[in-house]
C-alpha cells in the first residue's frame, strides 16, 4: 500500500500531465512507481487511444463538426475520457503556445484538425513539430501566410513563428522576419471539396511553386535559397529556442512565471531549472519527450505542489473527472466548454496569438464567482458517482470525528494542501455537527449532506483554485 | 461628496447574430428591394412608416412609438471597411476596435476603467448575461457579470445549503480574509473573492427595493432588460450596462424567426423605458443597439447570408431623436460583393456616446478620432 507522500506526488503528478485521477487510479499508479508512471505518460501510443468508432456513433455531430461549441463539447470529451493524459495534456499545451483562433478562422473543423496534429507530433522533436505547425492550414489562415506571396509579402507569419513561437523578442532582426518570410512565400492554403454543397470548405497545405520565391536570403547568419523548411532548421538549432521552449513549458507544467511579454527582460523564477531543460532538448536534438522526462523526474517539479493557478479547462475538467460524472458518450460536453468560455478560456478560440494571459491573471471577479459556483456545486452533489463514492469512502471509516472528517475530505479530493485560514472554517464547519454518524438512516443521510456541504466548502476555498 | 447631477448611464444591447438591415428600417417603396428580396420582403402595407422610403419592421411597434416620440436616432450604413463577414471576427472589432488586429482590450471596460480609474465601485459596469462578451475585457477592471439576478451570488445554488447558506458565506468570506505572507496572488485572490462576495451583497438590494407596474414579457431579453432596471433603479453606482439577444443569424426561414426577434426585443425595450418613466427616471440613461455586420441584399431563397452594412439605434430622452447617415444605395451596382457598402465608421458612433453622453475622451477608448453625430 503506497504512503500518503507517495499518493500526494502521484496526485500532482497526474494533475500536471494530465487532469488528475481518481484515489483509485492514485493508488495503482503509485504502485507502480513514480518513475515508470512518467515513462508510461510519455508512451501515449502504448495504451489505447478514444475509440472513435463508439465515440462518433453516439455522438454522430462531433465528426468533422462545424460549430464552434461542439467541436470544443468534442475537445472536452476527449480530455475527460483519455487514457493518454499527457497527449492531452501536451494538445492544450500546444494549444496556448501556438494559439489560434476560430475568430477568425471561422472553420471549426480546422482547428480540430490542428488540435489532432498536437497530438500526434506533441512530443517529438521541436523542428518536425515546427514544420507540421508551417504547414496546418488552420494557422496558415491565421497568421495569413496565404496572403504571404513572392514580391510582396506578408510577415504575419513570419515575426510570430520567431516571437510567439520559438525565439522570443530580442534575438533577430526586423530583416529576419522579411528574409522567413519571403522563404514562405507559396506556402498556402487549398481548399478541399466540401462534404456537401452547403457545407464548409475543408482546407488543405498547398504548395505553390508559381508563388515561392526562390532567391538568394540571408536569415540569421545563413545565406542561400533558404525555404520554409531550411529557416525552420535554422530556428531550432538557436540556442534562444531551446531557452524559450524550455521556459514554456515550465510555466505550463511547473510553476506560474511573469507573462511572456516580459520574459525578454525578467529573468526565470528558477533559472536552473530552465538550465536542465535546455540541456534536455540539447542532449536530444530537440525531443519534446526528452524535455519532460526530465521536468517530470526532477526535484524542482516535484517540489512544485500548488505553485499554478489552474487554467479554467483544468478547473472544469480536474472537477468533472473528480465527480465522475462524465463517461462516455453523453450530452453535456459542450456545456462543460462553455462553462470553461465563461471562466475566461474558450478552447479553440483564444483572444489573440499572443494566447491567453495566466496565472492569477485567469481571475477575475466574474471568473472566480463562477469557478467557485461550478466547483462547489458539481462536489457538493452527493449524487455524483465520484462524490458518491467519497461518501461511501467515510462511510467505510465509521464514526469521524471532526478533525478526521476535514482530513478526510482533503484527502479524497486531492490530496489538497490548505492553508491555516481554510483548514480553520472546515474545521468549525465540520465541529457544528460534531461526530459523522451512520447509525440510522436518518443520521447516515444527514451526515451525506454535511459531507457535501464540506467538498463544496473546499471547492470554494481558494486553496482550490491552485493546481 | 454630494453631487446634484446625477451620473449619465448607458445600456448596450447587442443584437447578436448580424441583424438584417433592409428588413429592419425598411426601403418599402424601392423597387430594388422587392427585385432583391422575392422571398424575404416585407410588404408595403405591413411596414411602419417612417417617411414615403423608409419604415420600421412591422414588429417593432413599441420602437416605433419612442420613435415618433422623438427618442430614437436611426443610424444608417454603420460598420466599417473590409468587413470580414465573420460573425466571431466581426463582433471582436466592434468589441475592441480593431479592424486590423486581432485586439484584446474591450472598448467598454476602457469606458469603466476610465469612469472609475480606481475600482473603487465593483459595480461599476455590469453584464447580464453568461461569461463576458470581449467588449467588457480589460485587466484590472472588476466588471460584475450576472447571468440572473435571482440566483447571482457566491455559492448561491450549492445543493443542500438551505438554511445554512449565511453561515457559509461568513466562511467563504474568512477563507479569502487577507492573510500575512502568503504572497502576492494569495492577496489578490482574496481581494477579488472579497470584491465578488461585496458586488453581490451591494447587488442584492436591486430586487428587495424594486417595484413598478410594469409587467415585462417572458423572453430572455425582456429579463435582462428588467434586470437591468432593477439595478439602475436601485441607484448603485453603475454607468455601464450590457447585455445581448439573438440569434439574429437568419441564413435559413427568416421570415417567422425575425418576427419573434423584433417582437421580444421591442417590446422589451418598450416596457423598460415605460418602466423608467414610471419611476421619473427616464433622463440619465441612454441605450444603444448595434450589431455585427448586416445581410446580403439579395435573399437566399429562405433567408439571407452575411452582409457588411448594418443600422444601430440610440434610445432615451435626451436623444435627438431622428435619422442619422445615409441609407446606402440597394442598386446592384453600388453594392460591394453583394452587400451594402457601409458609409459610417461605428467608431464615430462609440465616439460621440463616450465624449457627449459619458464625459470621457474617446480618442483613447476607440484608437483614433472618427465623424462624431448629433444625436446627443
Amino acid at each position: 500500500m503506497p504512503d500518503k507522500q507517495e499518493i500526494a506526488l502521484m496526485a500532482h503528478l497526474m494533475r500536471r500531465a494530465g487532469f488528475g485521477a481518481s484515489r483509485e487510479e492514485l493508488e495503482s499508479r503509485a504502485g507502480k512507481g513514480y518513475e515508470s508512471t512518467v515513462e508510461e505518460l510519455l508512451h501515449p501510443e502504448d495504451q489505447p487511444p478514444i475509440d472513435n468508432d463508439l465515440l462518433f456513433r453516439f455522438m454522430p455531430g462531433y465528426e468533422m463538426a462545424g460549430a464552434p461549441a461542439i467541436n470544443q463539447g468534442e475537445w472536452v470529451y476527449r480530455m475527460i475520457n483519455t487514457q493518454r493524459p499527457l497527449e492531452e495534456k501536451m494538445a492544450l499545451f500546444w494549444h496556448q503556445l501556438f494559439a489560434t483562433g476560430n475568430s477568425k478562422v471561422d472553420n471549426p473543423p480546422e482547428l480540430t484538425v490542428q488540435i489532432e496534429m498536437f497530438r500526434e507530433r506533441g512530443l517529438g522533436k521541436f523542428r518536425d513539430l515546427l514544420v507540421e505547425l508551417s504547414k496546418n492550414p488552420a494557422m496558415l489562415y491565421w497568421l495569413d501566410n496565404n496572403g504571404n506571396h513572392m514580391g510582396a509579402i506578408n510577415e504575419n507569419w513570419g515575426r510570430e513563428l520567431l516571437e510567439l513561437f520559438s525565439m522570443g523578442v530580442g534575438n533577430y532582426s526586423e530583416d529576419d522576419i522579411k528574409e522567413a518570410s519571403r522563404a514562405f512565400t507559396g506556402w498556402t492554403v487549398g481548399s478541399k471539396i466540401p462534404r456537401n454543397p452547403l457545407g464548409r470548405y475543408h482546407w488543405n497545405f498547398e504548395f505553390r511553386p508559381e508563388d515561392h520565391d526562390y532567391g538568394e536570403k540571408t536569415f540569421l547568419g545563413h545565406t542561400g535559397a533558404l525555404d520554409g523548411g531550411d529557416i525552420i532548421e535554422i530556428v531550432a538549432d538557436q540556442p534562444p529556442t531551446a531557452r524559450f521552449l524550455a521556459r514554456h513549458l515550465y510555466s505550463f507544467f511547473v510553476a506560474d512565471e511573469p507573462q511572456v511579454p516580459s520574459w525578454n527582460i525578467t529573468p526565470p523564477n528558477d533559472p536552473e531549472a530552465i538550465d536542465q531543460l535546455v540541456q534536455a532538448y540539447n542532449d536530444s536534438d530537440g525531443e519534446v519527450r526528452s524535455m519532460m522526462r526530465v521536468l517530470f523526474n526532477s526535484e524542482f517539479f516535484k517540489k512544485a505542489r500548488f505553485s499554478r493557478v489552474k487554467s479554467p479547462a483544468e478547473l472544469v475538467i480536474g472537477t468533472a473527472r473528480l465527480a465522475g460524472s462524465y463517461q462516455g458518450p453523453r450530452p453535456g460536453y459542450d456545456k462543460l466548454a462553455l462553462e470553461s468560455a465563461y471562466q475566461g478560456q474558450e478552447l479553440l478560440n483564444p483572444p489573440s496569438v499572443e494566447s491567453w494571459h495566466t496565472g492569477s491573471e485567469w481571475i477575475d471577479g466574474g471568473a472566480l464567482v463562477r469557478r467557485v459556483n461550478f466547483a462547489a456545486n458539481l462536489l457538493g452533489d452527493t449524487s455524483q458517482p465520484g462524490v458518491h463514492s467519497m461518501v461511501e469512502n467515510l462511510r467505510g471509516r465509521g464514526a469521524l470525528a471532526p478533525e478526521e472528517f476535514v482530513e478526510s475530505c482533503l484527502e479524497l479530493v486531492g490530496p489538497l494542501e490548505i492553508s491555516e485560514m481554510t483548514r480553520n472554517e472546515l474545521l468549525g464547519q465540520a465541529r457544528t455537527g460534531g461526530n459523522l454518524d451512520w447509525s440510522t438512516e436518518a443520521e447516515a443521510a444527514e451526515s451525506e449532506k454535511r459531507i457535501g456541504l464540506m467538498l463544496a466548502l473546499i471547492a470554494a476555498s481558494r486553496d482550490f483554485q491552485f493546481a | 461628496m454630494a453631487t446634484t447631477k446625477k451620473d449619465t448611464v448607458l445600456v448596450v444591447l447587442q443584437l447578436t447574430g448580424a441583424n438584417d438591415y433592409l428588413n429592419t428600417i425598411v426601403p418599402y417603396t424601392n423597387p430594388y428591394y422587392r427585385d432583391a428580396r422575392p422571398r424575404v420582403a416585407i410588404a408595403e402595407d405591413e411596414v411602419l412608416p417612417i417617411d414615403d422610403e423608409l419604415g420600421f419592421n412591422p414588429n417593432m411597434g413599441p420602437v416605433k412609438q419612442l420613435f415618433d416620440d422623438g427618442k430614437v436616432a436611426v443610424i444608417h450604413g454603420i460598420g466599417y471597411e473590409n468587413s470580414p463577414r465573420s460573425h466571431f471576427r466581426s463582433m471582436d472589432i466592434w468589441h475592441t476596435c480593431e479592424p486590423d488586429i486581432v485586439g484584446t482590450e474591450g472598448w467598454a471596460g476602457k469606458v469603466i476603467r476610465d469612469l472609475d480609474p480606481s475600482g473603487e465601485n465593483v459595480l461599476k459596469g455590469v453584464n447580464f448575461g453568461q461569461g463576458l462578451p470581449r467588449a467588457l475585457a480589460l485587466r484590472g477592471v472588476p466588471v460584475t457579470s450576472v447571468s440572473s439576478l435571482e440566483t447571482y451570488g457566491v455559492l448561491s445554488n450549492v445543493p443542500g445549503v438551505g438554511d445554512g447558506r449565511e453561515q457559509i458565506l461568513e466562511r467563504f468570506a474568512r477563507m479569502y480574509s487577507p492573510a500575512v505572507g502568503t504572497g502576492p496572488v494569495m492577496d489578490y485572490l482574496g481581494q477579488t473573492g472579497r470584491d465578488a462576495l461585496r458586488g453581490a451583497d451591494i447587488i442584492k438590494v436591486a430586487p428587495e427595493k424594486y417595484s413598478s407596474t410594469i409587467e415585462y414579457a417572458e423572453t430572455p431579453i425582456a429579463t435582462a432588460l428588467r434586470d437591468v432596471a432593477r439595478v439602475y433603479l436601485a441607484d448603485l453606482g453603475t454607468q455601464v450596462f450590457y447585455t445581448q439577444h439573438g440569434s439574429f443569424d437568419t441564413h435559413f426561414n427568416q421570415p417567422p424567426a425575425h418576427i419573434k426577434l423584433w417582437t421580444d426585443v421591442s417590446r422589451a425595450i418598450g416596457d423598460f423605458f415605460d418602466d423608467l418613466k414610471e419611476h421619473d427616471a427616464g433622463d440619465n440613461l441612454i441605450m444603444m443597439l448595434f450589431t455585427e455586420f448586416g445581410r446580403r441584399v439579395k435573399d437566399n431563397g429562405t433567408g439571407t447570408d452575411h452582409g457588411a452594412g448594418g443600422v444601430a439605434f440610440v434610445i432615451g430622452n435626451q436623444v435627438k431623436g431622428g435619422m442619422y447617415g445615409t441609407y446606402p444605395s440597394i442598386r446592384p451596382e453600388d453594392l460591394t460583393q453583394g452587400d451594402l457598402a457601409p458609409n459610417y465608421d461605428f467608431r464615430g458612433f462609440y465616439s460621440t456616446v463616450v465624449e457627449r453622453w459619458l464625459g470621457l475622451d474617446a480618442v483613447p477608448i476607440v484608437g483614433g478620432k472618427f465623424e462624431q453625430l448629433d444625436f446627443v
